[in-house]
């Protein structure tokens, strides 16, 4: 199980790696923990493989109430780092449950993003984050909020020659609690269903993953919580537009996905109580 | 054997210690090109999609897939395999698997070793759950796990506490 023939590009400079991702039938290759199965399997046959690990975009940085994670920070050092601990304390929760340690040694936070996966942990975070994703293309850069990158499965605002930069996320406010939930069979293993909660004062951010095929927020189970109707958002989350497998039919995902809500809800409570 | 129009690249690196200038096909995995060309096999070549951990090699000091990484991108690194793991950590797991026959056809060990050293030397007093979750990405069809946690709960046993 080998991959098809390709080209290959190593660029050192932003300006280099954009002028090559301009060309048709690329693939950036940052951690490669996704797109290397796709390639080994024939699913993804690029002709120019673009490798933009020796690009400057891995730094984790904190300034003016905005923590910036750079695209290619390996889940590993997100994990590790106690700016993402201070300003985003969903992170490491998330993070903890993806995939498995080299995996996360590989794997960036840009890789996870771009691809879209439904079952991924870190879209449903950013959206639970109300993040801002920096993106960059030959033609300059832009920014995205969360709410508009994702267009479903494996499908973002993300055109042919973008590359994303990174992620941008406002720091935890005081008197905020986050929690991440999952069920996955075995750890480490995808997610049969994720759910990313941010609960403050008079608001809720809440995003699932496994459950429905594209990744967004759940505005009427978010307006429950705000109002502290915690029956009314797992009604709300019953409405969800769940995937529908074999091995896990729609109403399955949905019931673990009301699961995980109680748990997440359970676990900021006491945190409440241990503060 | 490949075929003569074969595109490949230039790489240099160090692999156990040993300063390496060659050329590399651009489709060859670091663990194939370790075990085909460079001749070390003692990492293993398993599911070729990232799940199962029978190919992991130390890249710049921390484990990786090697059916994940191009021979290519080792480019500037250095690359560690189970032949070249000397450290004591790694010893004294190769020492507990034999003890505990943490192994029967033992296609999983060296990934398995790699990846307890790497728990070990960062939590050197984990509970059983805890080594179960470091080691949830690397499979093994023999033993049921049960031994291979109990090596590397005693190699831990041995260890100062943090």
């Amino acid at each position: 199980m080998k991959p098809a023939r390709f080209d290959y590009a190593r660029p050192t400079t932003l300006a280099e790696a954009l002028a090559l991702l301009a060309q048709p039938d690329t693939a950036v290759l940052a951690g490669g923990q996704s797109l290397m199965p796709m390639m080994n399997l024939r699913v993804a046959r690029p002709a120019l493989l673009v490798d933009i690990n020796r690009l400057p975009l891995a730094g984790i940085t904190l300034a003016g109430g905005t923590l910036r994670i750079g695209a290619l920070a390996r889940h590993a050092e997100v994990l590790a780092s106690p700016l993402v601990a201070q300003a985003a304390p969903l992170l490491p929760q998330a993070l903890a449950l993806v995939a498995h340690a080299a995996i996360r040694n590989r794997g960036t936070l840009g890789g996870s993003l771009s691809l879209a996966d439904p079952a991924a942990e870190l879209p449903a975070c950013m959206l639970a984050l109300d993040a801002t994703f920096v993106v960059a293309s030959a033609q300059g850069e832009r920014r995205i909020p969360a709410g508009d990158f994702f267009h479903g499965l494996y499908s973002t605002a993300l055109a042919p020659g973008d590359l994303l930069l990174a992620a941008e996320l406002p720091a935890a406010k005081p008197g905020w609690r986050f929690a991440f939930q999952e069920v996955a069979r075995r750890h480490g293993d995808f997610a049969m269903a994720g759910l990313a909660l941010a609960l403050g004062p008079n608001a809720a951010r809440l995003a699932l993953c496994g459950v429905e095929p594209g990744q967004r927020r759940q505005p009427a189970a978010e307006a429950a919580l705000t109002a502290g109707d915690l029956p009314a958002a797992l009604a709300a989350l019953g409405r969800a537009e769940a995937m529908d497998s074999p091995d896990l039919p729609a109403a399955q995902r949905i019931h673990l996905a009301q699961v995980l809500l109680r748990r997440a809800v359970t676990q900021t409570e006491a945190a409440d109580a241990a503060a | 054997m490949q075929p003569p129009d074969e595109p490949t690249a230039p790489v240099s690196c160090i692999v156990n210690g040993e300063a390496i200038r060659t050329q590399v096909p651009l489709r060859r995995s670091l663990v194939d090109w370790l075990r085909h060309d460079v001749g070390l096999t003692g990492s293993h070549v398993g599911c070729e999609h990232g799940v199962c951990g029978a190919c992991h090699v130390r890249v710049n000091g921390q484990v990786v897939r090697g059916c994940l990484m191009l021979a290519v991108q080792a480019d500037g690194a250095s690359v560690e395999t189970i032949e070249g793991a000397r450290d004591p950590l790694t010893r004294a797991l190769q020492d507990a698997f034999f003890r505990h026959a943490a192994l029967q056809c033992g296609f999983c060990t060296p990934g398995m070793i790699l990846q307890a050293a790497e728990l070990l030397a960062e939590n050197p007093a984990p509970t059983r759950a805890e080594v179960r979750e470091a080691l949830s990405g690397n499979y093994c069809r023999c033993t049921g796990y049960h031994p291979i946690v109990d090596a590397v709960m005693a190699v831990s046993a041995t260890l100062p506490a943090e």
